[in-house]
């Protein structure tokens, strides 16, 4: 932050209002800033500036200045005399500078915005009532907004390729294309993935993939996203639903410790697709494909809809009582997760304090992708740090506790959704034990367990996690869970009301805030209401010298041990 | 009086025992400039080029010397030359000339240019349909080489360079300077947006660039020769240096014809030089540089002031060809390339073919030359099919100004110009073929 504050400011006017701006702002985002739209199509605030679509086009003049004198050249009326350069600038590659003025609704200024808009749409098909970015289209809104209203085109639109698919997961209709290159631009300098790329020149210009290529990275949907019209849209998404009829949620990618930020978009609560959403600090505008296709575990066939003992459904009820029956019988062993939000893990860690015992967690480690998914694959594991359920980076094996289970040294055991079996623990050593699991899907653990009892995805509750830097975000409820299955937060309280054998007293994200903020040091000023969309960042001065397993993404960078 | 030609650039072109062989070259005292020039310091050399006032030949008409002194020489990062050989505007071809048949002049003229500018690397960017030009520049520069005037230790000196030969694939664009210089990188000849990256700042793999036109480089031997002082007396202030003109149309003699500045007027050109029109023919049109200037009609009266303040009213055949002259008649003399049009054109028919070569050299990079320039050329094909509308000539002119000075780079002007002039000059001629419009083989 300090170095932002270093920036020097300037004032630019626009449209007569001063603005001061930090040095080098363009005026696409200096306007912003005053609420004043200047309509774009190239420009993206996360990729270089090519300056051709021509949309953003102003009007741009300097305070004149005596040469002699370097003092201001001043109108009769005393205001400063500007000197207004008569071709208009692309407020795209225009910079803000001292004494510089801006105009963005002068008659020249819409002139070439009804040009512009005029250009665009000759060759475009018009084909909105079929095309599925009808809705969220630029050339829709700004056609509304700045166009001419009628076409001045009598001859023949130029006829390019239709419904190219030009990757696994994007299609590409060329006629609706205005060559903007953003998509061009995110594959070279964001993932770069130099796969796409325009061929034939003037009007003909088309994209298009390099011979024997496909846009199939990790990262293509961000292409579908960014394209300001319906040239590439999502072979997922695509016709499925309409835009306008989507409540947006705002939520966490559970992916990795990265924690995008992403939008959920449902009706009725069903979910029709994720996108990202805007984060300078953690993934620019940014997700990964693959963080986009999770919402589809919701509907996948081994999710976990009823409590099961031993793989036969019994009632929440029951299943709650029994759990409360079992803990008491032994000596309990906990195995917590790092994909439960740190509200869960509150309550968990609560739980052990009824029936004190050992607590194991383990780690989700695969190679990382530099960008946006690091190589710790869970969302919360800095969760379970600061609600003091574990000390220490976890470690990729249960051994330790499988030598207990052979010396018969433990009775029980409660899971939260791993699957011991994938951690040294065999199925005939879990049989052994009462197995307790709450979990999303079903797994080897689970169906040998005495009880399992459903619990919710990341779409289908709200909490927090925090992510690789230590930055506690939240995540909203989207979509109701699956008939019959209670809050994660529910269950833990009840079990724990049970153990207690008090009435069952009801839970709440307010309520557990309200206990966090008096027991969890980071968290004392904070509730879940104001945590800010963006998130914000707890004090991590305590971990510093442990050896987490991420290393470097978009926007962060692990630290070297010397650094430590 | 029969204007004769001040053969400077093309002194010994076409005599029947020059060849464009090193050893020819030498023999007419070819490199003595060069020698003496790696004697004197760079910046001499520089000021010369600055005290000389040659502007650039490429079309544009830019000051050289001061180009060269936006060269930014802070950066520390290696400074390139690059002579820019694309000759494309329709109706030029001087520079060919001298490629094919006296390249030497070239190489020499451009290696003082690089020793004045302190320039690492030289490269000579030469039209792709210009096949046998780039084989007989590449001898060139292999016998220069190997005479010790291209390549380490010019002449003796402790300064290198070397000159390296790209050619282009055939696009119109890669005449545009920073068009050129992605071209050279290996990228798509998509111009660069300036600000931020002005060639002499960011150009050639982002470090300082000087990018000078084929004729320009051989001013500058010039000027190396008889120095900046006398070079000024050659043609008139801010016009210095001879002109190539390239004369195509309906003259008797068309041809390359070279003057100083301002020595002829346009009228001498057609009428004297070129062996004036064909019989029985007036004279309707002319463009007086490249396809892209503007229009000058041929009944109409050029009043205005010049420059130096005094009032000029001329007829077509009085226009003096130089830089300013033209640009005061409302075009602009671009690349030298007179193109003359008699009373049997059709200007809609000329407008059409012009409009059809823009259309098809547009890069497609920024929206109002790329959709315009094929807008345009749609509508003046089917006015030529008869197939025009009465509104068509003021909707040319509107798509015309909607794309002049809205784009990234000067081919929006270029593609504009033409429309704009044929349009406003000849709109009698647009109206008309509205009105004789055939009921049959209707296009819409």
């Amino acid at each position: 932050m300090s170095n932002q504050q270093q920036v020097e400011k300037v004032i630019v006017n626009i449209d007569g209002i001063d603005v001061p701006v930090p040095k080098g702002t363009n005026i696409i985002e200096a306007a912003a800033l005053v609420n004043t739209e200047i309509p774009h199509y190239c420009y993206h605030p996360k990729l270089t500036v090519p300056g051709n679509c021509r949309m953003c086009l102003i009007e741009m003049g300097m305070a004149m200045k005596d040469r002699a004198t370097g003092q201001p050249i001043l109108e009769s009326d005393g205001t400063p005399k500007i000197g207004w350069i008569p071709r208009p600038a692309i407020a795209c590659a225009t910079q803000a500078a001292p004494g510089m003025y801006i105009k963005t609704k002068s008659e020249l200024v819409k002139n070439c915005q009804k040009g512009v808009m005029e250009f665009l749409l000759i060759n475009h098909p018009l084909d909105c009532p079929i095309c599925d970015q009808a809705g969220e289209c630029r050339l829709q809104e700004f056609s509304i907004e700045y166009g001419r209203g009628y076409s001045r085109f009598v001859e023949n639109k130029i006829v390019k390729p239709k419904r190219t698919l030009i990757g696994p997961r994007v299609m590409l209709d060329d006629e609706r294309c205005i060559l903007c290159s953003r998509c061009i631009r995110f594959c070279q300098e964001v993932v770069h993935d130099d796969v796409l790329g325009f061929i034939d020149r003037g009007s003909y210009s088309t994209l298009t993939t390099y011979p024997g290529k496909q846009l199939d990275n990790n990262y293509s949907l961000n292409t579908v996203d960014i394209c300001p019209v319906g040239a590439l849209t999502s072979t997922d998404f695509r016709f499925k639903m309409r835009v306008w009829f989507l409540k947006k949620t705002n939520s966490i990618c559970t992916e990795s410790s990265v924690g995008v930020n992403t939008e959920v978009w449902s009706r009725e609560g069903i979910i029709y697709r994720i996108t990202p959403r805007r984060n300078d600090d953690v993934n620019d505008t940014w997700m990964s494909d693959s963080g986009r296709e999770l919402y589809k575990l919701i509907e996948s066939e081994n999710r976990l809809r009823k409590a099961r003992s031993h793989g036969v459904a019994i009632s929440l009820d029951e299943a709650h009582i029994r759990c409360a029956e079992i803990l008491p019988t032994g000596k309990t062993v906990y195995i917590g997760s790092s994909h439960m939000s740190v509200e869960e893990q509150f309550l968990f860690k609560d739980l052990i304090v009824q029936h004190p015992g050992e607590v194991y967690w383990v780690s989700h480690v695969d190679e990382g992708d530099n960008l946006l998914i690091s190589s710790d694959r869970t969302p919360n594991l800095r969760g379970a740090l600061i609600t003091g359920l574990i000390k220490d980076v976890p470690v990729d094996n249960l051994d330790n506790l499988a030598k207990l289970i052979e010396n018969g040294e433990v009775q029980n055991i409660i899971v939260y959704h791993e699957d011991l079996t994938r951690y040294g623990i065999s199925e005939s050593q879990l049989k052994k034990l009462n197995v307790i699991y709450l979990g999303t899907h079903v797994n080897p653990t689970s169906e040998v367990a005495r009880i399992a009892i459903p619990t919710l995805m990341v779409f289908e509750k709200s909490g927090t996690f925090v992510n690789q830097q230590f930055r506690l975000q939240k995540f909203v409820q989207a979509v109701p869970g699956p008939i019959g299955i209670m809050p994660d937060i529910n269950t833990l309280n009840r079990i724990i009301s049970l153990l207690k054998k008090e009435n069952d007293t009801f839970s709440s994200i307010k309520l557990i805030w309200r206990q966090m903020q008096s027991s969890i040091p980071q968290l004392r000023d904070l509730s879940f209401e104001t945590i800010p969309d963006g998130g914000i960042l707890l004090n991590a001065e305590d971990y510093g010298a442990f050896d987490f397993p991420e290393g470097k993404t978009l926007h962060f960078e692990a630290k070297t041990k010397s650094q430590v | 009086m029969a204007a004769t030609e001040t053969r400077m650039i093309l002194k010994y072109v076409d005599q029947s025992e020059y060849d464009n062989s090193i050893d020819c070259y030498i023999r007419h005292g070819g490199y003595e400039v060069l020698k003496k020039a790696v004697q004197r310091k760079p910046e001499e050399l520089a000021q010369e080029v600055t005290d000389s006032q040659v502007r650039g030949r490429g079309g544009a008409g830019f000051p050289a010397g001061m180009k060269w002194s936006f060269l930014d020489r802070k950066s520390g990062k290696p400074i390139y030359l690059i002579c820019n050989a694309d000759e494309s505007e329709p109706g030029t071809f001087k520079d060919r000339q001298i490629i094919y048949k006296d390249p030497h002049q070239l190489i020499e003229g451009m290696m003082i240019s690089a020793y004045a500018t302190r320039t690492k690397l030289a490269f000579i960017y030469i039209r792709g349909e210009m096949y046998d030009g780039a084989r007989i520049l590449e001898k060139a520069i292999e016998e220069a080489r190997s005479k010790g005037f291209v390549g380490d230790n010019i002449c003796g000196s402790d300064y290198g360079c070397d000159i390296i030969i790209y050619r282009g694939a055939g696009a119109y664009i890669c005449g545009e300077e920073t068009g050129l210089i992605e071209s050279l990188e290996g990228k798509r000849p998509y111009p660069r947006i300036k600000p931020p990256y002005f060639p002499a700042v960011l150009g050639l793999y982002q470090c300082p660039t000087i990018v000078n036109n084929v004729e320009t480089f051989c001013h500058i031997k010039i000027i190396a020769e008889i120095g900046g002082k006398e070079f000024l007396k050659i043609g008139t202030p801010n016009n210095t240096g001879t002109r190539i003109w390239c004369v195509s149309g309906d003259v008797q003699k068309p041809g390359y014809y070279e003057f100083p500045c301002a020595a002829i007027t346009l009228g001498e050109l057609i009428y004297e030089v070129c062996g004036g029109l064909f019989p029985g023919r007036t004279l309707k049109a002319v463009i007086p540089g490249g396809s892209s200037a503007k229009v000058l009609r041929a009944d109409e009266r050029y009043k205005g002031k010049l420059k130096d303040g005094s009032e000029f009213d001329w007829s077509i055949n009085d226009i003096p060809l130089d830089f300013d002259s033209v640009a005061a008649c409302g075009s602009m003399s671009g690349s030298g390339a007179v193109i003359v049009m008699d009373d049997t054109r059709d200007m809609v028919e000329v407008l059409g073919n012009i409009n059809e070569f823009y259309a098809h050299e547009s890069c497609g990079q920024c929206t109002p030359c790329r959709e315009g320039s094929l807008w345009m050329k749609k509508i003046t094909t089917r006015m030529s099919y008869g197939d025009a509308r009465p509104e068509d000539a003021d909707l040319l002119l509107d798509i015309a100004k909607q794309i002049e000075g809205r784009t990234i780079c000067a081919f929006g002007e270029a593609c504009a110009w033409p429309t704009m002039s044929f349009v406003s000059k000849f709109k009698d001629e647009f109206v008309t073929k509205a009105q004789n419009k055939s009921t049959q083989n209707s296009l819409i």
